[in-house]
Formats: C-alpha cells, structure tokens, sequence
C-alpha cells in the first residue's frame, strides 16, 4: 500500500542508484559514522574539508606547533616513578605528564587544534560540552586566546561536583548554560549542545572535547592528541632504550588514551590497556564500563559500543569521575576491543579514590579522578610484572578540580 | 492509498506515542484523523532526542517514565489501521531503538502492523544502505529530511532516495513553536521541487490555523507536531478532546 503511490521510475532510482552514494566515511572497522539530523551534514562536509586542507598545510601545522609549545606547554615530560616502583614491586613505572599541560589536561591540544580550524573556517562562535569541566575550560581558553564567543554546556549535576572549573570558564569569558536533562551530566550537555549548533550551524563552531560524535571528529580529535602518544614513544625509547611493554590509561569518550595509543598501534609487543569507570557496582546504571555492559548502537552521531536497555533506551550511567560517566565510547575504540588490539578494564570509585592516595603520597601527584583510573589498574597489574617491564601511565589531568569531591570521600580532616 | 494529499496542505499530525499514555494516544489519534488529519506521525519516545525542542523532549520523558518502546508503537498502529484504512500512518524515531529491535525486523513488524512508511531523524543518506533495503523489501516508504542547510548536492540524494514524500524542515533548529515561519521553508521547497515530483510536507515550527494555511501555498502538506504535543500537555484528561479542536481549526481554515 505505501508504495501504491510511487511510480515505477521513482522505485527503480530508489533502489538501483544507491552506488552513486559516497563511500561510508570515517568508519574504524564496523563502527564510526555519521549519524545526525540532515540539518547539520552540510557542517560535517564542511569541517572535513576544511581540516583535511589544513592538515596538509603546513603553515597551519607550524602554528599548532608553536602555541603547543610556547602556550600549552609541550612537550610533557615522561616521569619515571621511583617510589611508586617501588612500592608496588613490579615494573618500573613512567607517568606521561599530561596534567602539566596550560588548563590542566590533555584537553588543550585539540581545542588549539580545532581553534585554528574556527579562524581557518570564518566562523565566530564555539560551543561546546563539558564533563569535568577539563575540555569547557580548554575551550574557553583557546575562545579567549583567539578572540571567539564561547558557550559551554554542561549538566547542571556536574556543575556542582566540577564547580571550581564552573567559575574558571566564566573567569575566561565564556558562558556557561546548566543542563537540566536526563541525568544532567556529559551525555546531556552534548545532546544540547548538539541542540543549539543545528539552531546556529551556520555561524558557529561545536568544538566536541572526545574522539566520539559523528565523522569527522573521533579522527580529528585523535589526530590532535596524537602529540601524546609520540613523545612518548621518543621519550622512553631514549630513557629505557626500547618500547615499553604496556600503557594504560583511561577511557571516557577515549581522547588521551586514544592519542597515547595511537603511535603504538603498529607496535604489537605493546599492550594496550583502556581503564573504564567500574562506578559503584556492575548493574546498568551503576558504572560507565561500556565494554561490560553494552552492545553496539548509535548515539549522539556515532556507532559504537552503547550502555542500553533492552528497547534501545539510552541508560543512565555513574561515575566518581564525571570525564568518564558516558554511556558510549570512541567507535575507534569500539574497533580495537574487537580485533583485541587494546584491552579494556573497568576501575571502581573506590579503587580510584585510592589510588589518587597512592600516587599523591609516593610521589607527590594528585592526578584528575579521570587518571586516578588508570593509576588503579598499574597497582593491580605492576606487581604481576618483571622487574625489567616497563609500563607507561598517561596522567590525562590534575586533580585539583576534584579536591572537593576528594574531600567528601577520602575524609581526611 | 495511504498518503492522501488533497487537501492544501494535507494535515501530518505528530504525537509521542504513550505521552501520557498509550490508551490515550490512541484516543488522540483516532480524534486527529475524525478531525481531518491525513498522515499520523508516529513518535517513538527516546531517552536522548537532540533534534526536539524542550516540548516534546518533556514528552519523550513522560512517555519513557512508564516505559514506552519501539514494540508498543508498533502495536498502537496496528490498532489505529484497524480503525482507519485511508490514515497514513508513519513511524517517526531516532535510529537506536530500531537497530535495537533490527533493522530487518523493525520494518517486517512495522509493515505487518499496517505503516507506510518511516522518517528516521539520525539517519541521513549516506548511512541508509541496509535501511533503504530493508524498507523496499517490505514496501515502506523512506521518508527523508531535507534542510535549508542542505547542498544541492545533497538535496539530489535525497530526493532519489525518498519515496512517499519529503519532510521539508522549515528552518534550522530542534522542534516547536516559532511566533514566526521564515523565508527558508519557500526557498527549501523551490529548491527541492528541481530534483523530485514527490509531494514535499513542511514542519517545524508551525502551531496556528494561519502558518497552516501560509504553507498549503508552496507546498502539498504541513506538518504539526509541538503545538500538538504542547496542547496534550497543558489539558491533562481531555486530551483527544483538545487535539481534536486544534485539528479542526487548522484544517477548516483550508477546507
């Protein structure tokens, strides 16, 4: 009966046509995509193009270059860890220093990055989303460094608990909107965010912070972290004189464990290792642990790996961590946990909270609750290693922006 | 027939099925088609609608509370063709509940509960091989969006994948009530009628009798969605009855 109304030609364009279509871009294996309202795959088309022009640019690249250097502060020190080493017995740890990086995190790199394509595109306006507020800070940095309007959602549960990077945001000029949906956390501010970028898609930038969303940002984004992963690779090979035998770090959307893997990826002696928010139990709703409890769907622009219930309903999630507490993960991500080319564990709260202790009291570090993740999962693997191992840790952020809620859980007063 | 566009324009009326429940869905439908609605979208609630304004994004909530699925709409439809033959009647979704269900089973079920055709809002061309597949197997029509942003380029692949008709979107935006239509929707229609002879239905943003009428001057339908959903909202317990006279004095302007 539908199609009583169609025409034969109309039918046979339908269906024989559909080659003319280009080849599904931005896919990692199975997972990737772009799956957004139509109103914004005009945006899409136009980022891609812009930022693969300017990844062959060169002046382009020598700009990124110098403000990495001379206002982000890289290269970032690779940071042998004696006393931990020591403590836990095992292989010898090195912390990839990301937390020394201007505004705290690894965050900057890409909004440097995706800053410069604003100028390059003409537009004026960046909005972007926020957990933790590690990436609405960079944002409203970089806004203020090159001279953009900034608006920066962010759900109004991790405005409290992240309320110290409220007021940095706003210190810098930008504005920041509270999301009141759903859980009022990361996933919330990105559908708002999503909500007023396909409102003013012509004049403005989103500036998504996370490998995740739809083409071309899980590649671009990585691209830009990809700084990581390299001085890694020169920095331990100068200090040990070889590769090491695993990195770890944690995995929210999965920009810095991303970009510290990445140059790794061809390396297949190195183990990979993505630490996920284990939360505060295994049921769905209790935890961010995506490759433990969900199953491929799309949301927010991607197809990837989806904490959801039986009738495709997005579920709520939790973390300690607010950088981690996401229903999906990176598709790139997605692809290396099928063909096992990383592995994925989850960390709990607690695990985190106490190895944020740990790292702070041995060597003198308070890592963001994001990082404290990965620093869980070296006091559970280190041990079990020769002593000739090594195992890099990326320290994605500071805690600083967690003192309060560090405060509220460790009761040290 | 299921697609009827006599009327100038034809009347899709949207609702967010089991908002505030499915008993009263589908007494809101019945109402809107005895009022003279000519295509029933049917909204699938999803926890994360970022293409919908705060009207039916409050809807999806309330429908979500007491846990309305893919599977439940389907059923309502069934129930709705039984009721009207002459109804077109489209599943209006966000692409995850459907690959949750499978893309292949989605569209044997909906088609076996009498649906015409589908309109998924997170899936544009480029991403619709398997659908558009599926689809024809089980003639459904593909509903596509096209916007004021979208290229020449892409208004081509649009019209050559959709069949039934195409969902004009007025303006950029999410969904719900504009004071005033701007002069994009005109232009989108202009455009869009070089690549298709598919009768094109405009939305977002239309909630009065005279945006109604306005429309029915350039293009085949219109659709109304958030000043439904809206008017469900604001009279909880006469519902249907509410829809009803909103219905009936959109359509009687253009009768």
């Amino acid at each position: 009966m539908a199609t009583a109304t169609l025409t034969k030609k109309t039918r046979a364009r339908a269906n024989g046509n559909n080659r003319r279509k280009s080849a599904p871009a931005g896919r990692f294996g199975a997972y990737g995509g772009r799956y957004v309202p139509e109103t914004l795959m005009a945006a899409l088309d136009e980022l891609e193009r812009a930022y693969e022009k300017a990844k062959r640019d060169k002046k382009f690249r020598q700009r990124l270059d110098l403000l990495l250097k001379t206002y982000a502060g890289r290269p970032t020190p690779l940071f042998f860890a004696r006393r931990l080493t020591q403590k836990l017995g095992g292989a010898k740890i090195y912390l990839k220093r990301e937390d020394l990086l201007h505004t705290g995190a690894h965050k900057i790199n890409n909004c440097l990055g995706q800053g410069l394509l604003v100028e390059r595109m003409g537009k004026h306006r960046v909005i972007a989303e926020t957990g933790a507020g590690q990436h609405g800070v960079a944002t409203a940095t970089v806004c203020a460094l090159l001279g953009f309007e900034c608006v920066v959602y962010m759900g109004t549960e991790d405005m409290r608990r992240q309320e110290l990077n409220v007021f940095r945001m706003r210190l810098l000029g930008a504005e920041v909107r509270g999301v009141d949906s759903g859980s009022r956390t990361l996933k919330d501010a990105i559908n708002e965010a999503m909500r007023d970028w396909v409102t003013n898609v012509r004049t403005t930038h989103y500036l998504l912070g996370s490998v995740l969303g739809a083409h071309p940002y899980p590649t671009m984004v990585r691209d830009f972290h990809r700084v990581i992963g390299r001085e890694a690779r020169a920095q331990i090979r100068k200090a040990e004189g070889k590769l090491p035998n695993a990195i770890i770090a944690c995995v929210g959307g999965g920009s810095n464990s991303i970009g510290i893997f990445y140059d790794f990826l061809k390396d297949k002696k190195v183990r990979l290792i993505g630490v996920e928010a284990g939360g505060r139990g295994e049921a769905l709703g209790q935890h961010a642990a995506r490759f433990r409890g969900g199953s491929p769907g799309v949301l927010q622009g991607t197809f990837s790996y989806v904490l959801q219930d039986k009738s495709g309903q997005i579920a709520l999630t939790h973390s300690v961590s607010a950088g981690l507490d996401y229903p999906s993960i990176g598709p790139e991500h997605a692809m290396l946990k099928d063909t096992g080319r990383a592995e994925y564990v989850p960390a709990s709260d607690a695990e985190a909270l106490e190895a944020t202790t740990l790292l702070a009291r041995t060597e003198g570090i308070i890592p963001a609750l994001e990082s404290a993740h990965a620093v869980a999962e070296v006091i559970k693997r280190a041990p079990k290693m020769k002593k000739s191992e090594v195992v890099i840790v990326n320290i994605s952020g500071r805690g600083d922006k967690d003192i309060g809620i560090m405060r509220e859980n460790l009761k040290l007063d | 027939m299921p697609f009827h566009f006599e009327n100038k324009p034809a009347l899709v009326a949207y609702v967010t099925c089991g908002d505030p429940d499915l008993a009263t869905t589908r007494e809101i439908i019945l109402a809107a088609i005895d009022a003279g609605a000519s295509i029933i979208e049917l909204g699938v609630p999803f926890s994360d609608p970022l293409a919908d304004g705060p009207v039916i994004q409050r809807a999806s909530e309330r429908a979500l509370k007491h846990g309305t699925s893919l599977q439940h709409v389907l059923t309502l439809a069934a129930e709705i063709r039984e009721h009207s033959q002459s109804v077109g009647l489209v599943v209006f979704s966000y692409l995850n509940p459907i690959l949750r269900m499978g893309l292949a089973k989605f569209c044997q079920v909906a088609r076996l509960a009498g649906i015409d055709g589908t309109l998924i809002t997170d899936l544009p061309v480029e991403e619709s091989a398997e659908y558009l597949r599926e689809a024809r197997k089980h003639d459904l029509a593909t509903i596509f969006l096209a916007a004021p942003t979208s290229t020449d380029q892409r208004l081509k692949l649009i019209a050559q994948v959709s069949t039934g008709f195409i969902y004009a979107i007025s303006r950029t935006g999410v969904t719900g009530a504009r004071h005033q239509m701007t002069g994009d929707a005109r232009t989108l229609v202009k455009r869009l009628r070089r690549f298709t002879t598919l009768p094109i239905a405009v939305g977002f943003g239309i909630s009065t009798p005279d945006q109604f009428a306005a429309v029915g001057k350039f293009a085949e339908a219109a659709v109304v969605g958030s000043a439904i959903v809206h008017a469900i909202e604001e009279n909880p317990g006469r519902e249907a009855a509410t829809v009803s006279e909103f219905v009936g004095s959109l359509v009687a302007r253009c009768s």
